[in-house]
């Protein structure tokens, strides 16, 4: 019973872990959905790219070759690390960020007034470019993901333990979802983004400049989406070309989960689906959990289709 | 437009007739031209595959081109109609080896894939209205999304050897030795030495001429469906499905008659698949095949038949193409291209497609090759239909004036 119990406790950490990378990603998801009403079918590949150039920040700025001394101070305190950890982020979701951008103005804004299939297809083009563009380019193999601060386990509950990685990604997952929830509810562009989520042609008649907020969103979204690239390359000890499919449709059943184009909807879903998936993987196959993951999916489609804080939408003639 | 009113294409010109026939002529004797140089052989394999695409593209097309419902798990179908081949294929193999008549046997045995092409088209079909009928309310990009959960769900199934029926990874063999008449058609070897050409019935031709047969048979059904009244009652759902249910089209039935029928080709697809690869693995129903397929029939233009038929030939088979070229010493030396620059061609090809997918999406969403009324709905705001939008539908279609034509 007691060994029982704790497995289901580790399944809960585990998830919880799971759930925040999840998160992070269907923001993404939500937040384009939320104001373009289509689905980024790149974003995975943000989530891919943010885990390549964070991987590359990180082995360039603890390399004494490059950066000399520098290299010891990053790694020799915990002040360092921390600063350390900081520059890989920032210059991971401003690349990543530019990216979005990027994809934004040249895939998606010729066809904002195209039939909602024709940017679908066109995020599915940009998904295989993005990877095929890793494949090439980069690297065919797995880069294996330093570690750079020693992970400690915690024991807490019989033999769950909790690791100060998952910890740390926790806290800072928890700390942007609270930034991106101040944002978008207090300032002028979170008014923005708020307003031409609502209805994009009055927002741009009351004087809002659409094209900026568009281009804002994705910049914030693939950035966010890059935290958690990081996060899954940190996590799991590898990044690949393809790393970012199955977590990118599985983020989008988040946001769906949560109600698509809800923010908290996104966050919750996100969480949800982590712990779920897990309690899964630990009782019944770890070969059956992207199949509950789906399944869940499907319910939630059926039984509640503007998802758990969504509302529902009615169809307008 | 009165009832009356004739709705396919009035006859055939003399051109078209012209074209079709030299199309026919290929379609029978490329294959065999290819077969008899062994520099080319390999290109029998690519028509064969290429075929498989068209016809998965020809039944998703019934999906998404004529009734409107994005489908990004399609490639589930095809591995129901695959995997079931080869279960029910290996069952029914084995309950006719009691048979102690040999020649019927025999028959039965080689025969096995025909019997497999209506059981497993029954499946899959099934398989399209079960996935059909819980997603009835749903529309647009939820369903597109739902159909993706499923394509990946009917994968990860078999990966996971689901009841003990798909042997996980490893995959499963299909244990039927022959095609009916293979053997017999293998007999007659023609040589031309001094062209070097050195011709004998294959295997790969086989499945070939299977495939060009069911696509024919695809197309007079497709063709049929198009101008029938449920065909039409598609059209009217994909345009606005309030205003089609309020004018009498149950949508319901259309919507699961459109996966059903488009389940169905996807079977069938995969039965010929399964027979010609002798072997199936769950990694042939990747979700990028889903996407191929979509992609195929949005580039070549939905609801255009040949539109689709283009669009999977340049789709499924300009890659093979590229690595066959790349690998064959001959051809490469004909382009010259050398080895390097070709196996460079043959690793950028799915960088260089996705890029197509961006650039065509941009410049010509209505394909390749539209049909002229999906063409129509995607772009609204041409000056050219918007002045169109006061005649009749008809008289747009055959470019006629109908300004003066009494609805």
């Amino acid at each position: 019973m007691q060994a029982q119990l704790a497995t289901i406790v580790q399944q809960l950490i585990n998830g919880i872990t799971l759930g925040s990378m999840y998160a992070l990603v269907a923001l993404g998801y939500t937040l384009v959905y939320g104001i373009l009403l289509m689905i980024n079918f790149a974003h995975s590949e943000m989530f891919m790219v943010g885990a390549y150039v964070g991987l590359f920040t990180l082995t360039g700025l603890t390399n004494p070759h490059l950066v000399g001394g520098l290299a010891a101070f990053f790694k020799g305190s915990g002040f360092g690390l921390v600063i350390l950890f900081a520059l890989v982020f920032v210059v991971a979701m401003i690349a990543v960020g530019c990216l979005g951008m990027l994809v934004e103005r040249f895939a998606y804004r010729p066809l904002r007034n195209a039939p909602r299939l024709a940017p679908l297809i066109s995020a599915i083009g940009v998904s295989i470019f993005l990877q095929n563009a890793v494949l090439l380019w980069v690297n065919t193999m797995a880069l294996p993901f330093p570690q750079v601060f020693p992970v400690k386990e915690i024991t807490i509950y019989g033999s769950a333990q909790v690791s100060t990685l998952q910890i740390f990604i926790l806290v800072t997952v928890i700390i942007l979802l609270t930034a991106l929830d101040t944002f978008v509810a207090r300032t002028r562009m979170g008014k923005a983004m708020r307003a031409t989520s609502q209805d994009r042609e009055a927002a741009g008649l009351m004087g809002i400049d659409i094209n900026r907020v568009i281009t804002f969103t994705f910049f914030i979204g693939p950035a966010l989406g890059a935290v958690a690239g990081i996060f899954n390359g940190m996590y799991y000890g590898v990044v690949l070309w393809n790393m970012g499919f199955i977590p990118g449709i599985k983020s989008f059943t988040a946001a769906v989960l949560g109600g698509i184009g809800n923010l908290r909807g996104a966050i919750l879903g996100g969480f949800l689906l982590g712990i779920v998936e897990s309690l899964a993987s630990g009782f019944l196959s770890t070969g059956y959990k992207d199949v509950v993951a789906f399944i869940v999916l499907i319910l939630v489609l059926i039984f509640r289709p503007g998802g758990l804080l969504g509302e529902s939408v009615v169809e307008k003639v | 437009m009165d009832i009356q009113t004739k709705v396919g294409d009035g006859g055939w010109s003399k051109g078209k007739i012209a074209l079709a026939v030299v199309g026919a002529i290929l379609l029978v004797f490329l294959p065999v031209v290819l077969q008899g140089f062994v520099a080319m052989s390999f290109l029998v394999r690519i028509l064969a595959v290429v075929g498989i695409y068209v016809m998965l593209a020809l039944g998703l097309n019934i999906v998404v081109g004529y009734a409107g419902l994005l489908d990004l798990g399609y490639i589930a179908f095809y591995a129901m109609g695959a995997y079931s081949a080869a279960v029910v294929g290996n069952l029914f193999v084995k309950a006719v080896s009691h048979i102690g008549a040999v020649g019927l046997r025999e028959f039965l045995t080689s025969s096995t894939f025909i019997f497999m092409l209506p059981v497993a088209a029954l499946i899959a079909a099934l398989t399209g209205i079960s996935l059909g009928t819980p997603v009835l309310r749903l529309r647009g990009d939820y369903l597109a999304i739902v159909t993706l959960g499923f394509g990946e769900l009917i994968r990860i199934l078999a990966t996971n050897n689901f009841l003990g029926l798909t042997n996980g990874a490893m995959g499963m063999s299909i244990n039927v030795p022959n095609p009916v008449g293979l053997v017999a058609m293998q007999k007659p070897v023609i040589n031309i030495p001094a062209v070097g050409f050195s011709f004998q019935f294959s295997v790969n031709l086989y499945w070939y001429y299977v495939v060009v047969l069911l696509i024919c048979f695809t197309i007079f059904i497709v063709r049929r469906l198009d101008n029938s009244r449920l065909g039409r009652s598609w059209v009217a759902m994909r345009e606005d499905e309030v205003a089609a249910a309020s004018v009498g089209v149950n949508i319901r039935t259309a919507k699961l008659w459109a996966f059903a029928l488009g389940a169905l080709w996807g079977g069938l697809a995969g039965v010929v698949f399964a027979n010609f690869q002798g072997f199936i693995t769950p990694d042939s129903f990747s979700f990028l095949e889903s996407v191929f397929v979509v992609s195929m029939v949005v580039l070549g233009g939905m609801g255009s038949i040949p539109g689709v038929i283009i669009g999977a030939a340049l789709i499924g088979g300009l890659p093979a193409i590229i690595q066959g070229v790349a690998q064959s010493p001959m051809l490469a030396s004909v382009f010259h291209i050398d080895a390097p620059t070709a196996s460079a061609i043959a690793n950028y090809r799915y960088l260089l497609f996705g890029l197509l997918m961006v650039v065509m999406m941009a410049w010509r969403p209505q394909g390749i090759l539209p049909s002229k009324r999906r063409a129509r709905e995607l772009h609204p705001e041409d000056e050219k239909t918007l002045e169109e939008e006061d005649q009749s539908l008809w008289a747009v279609e055959h470019g006629i004036d109908g300004s003066g034509h009494d609805l």
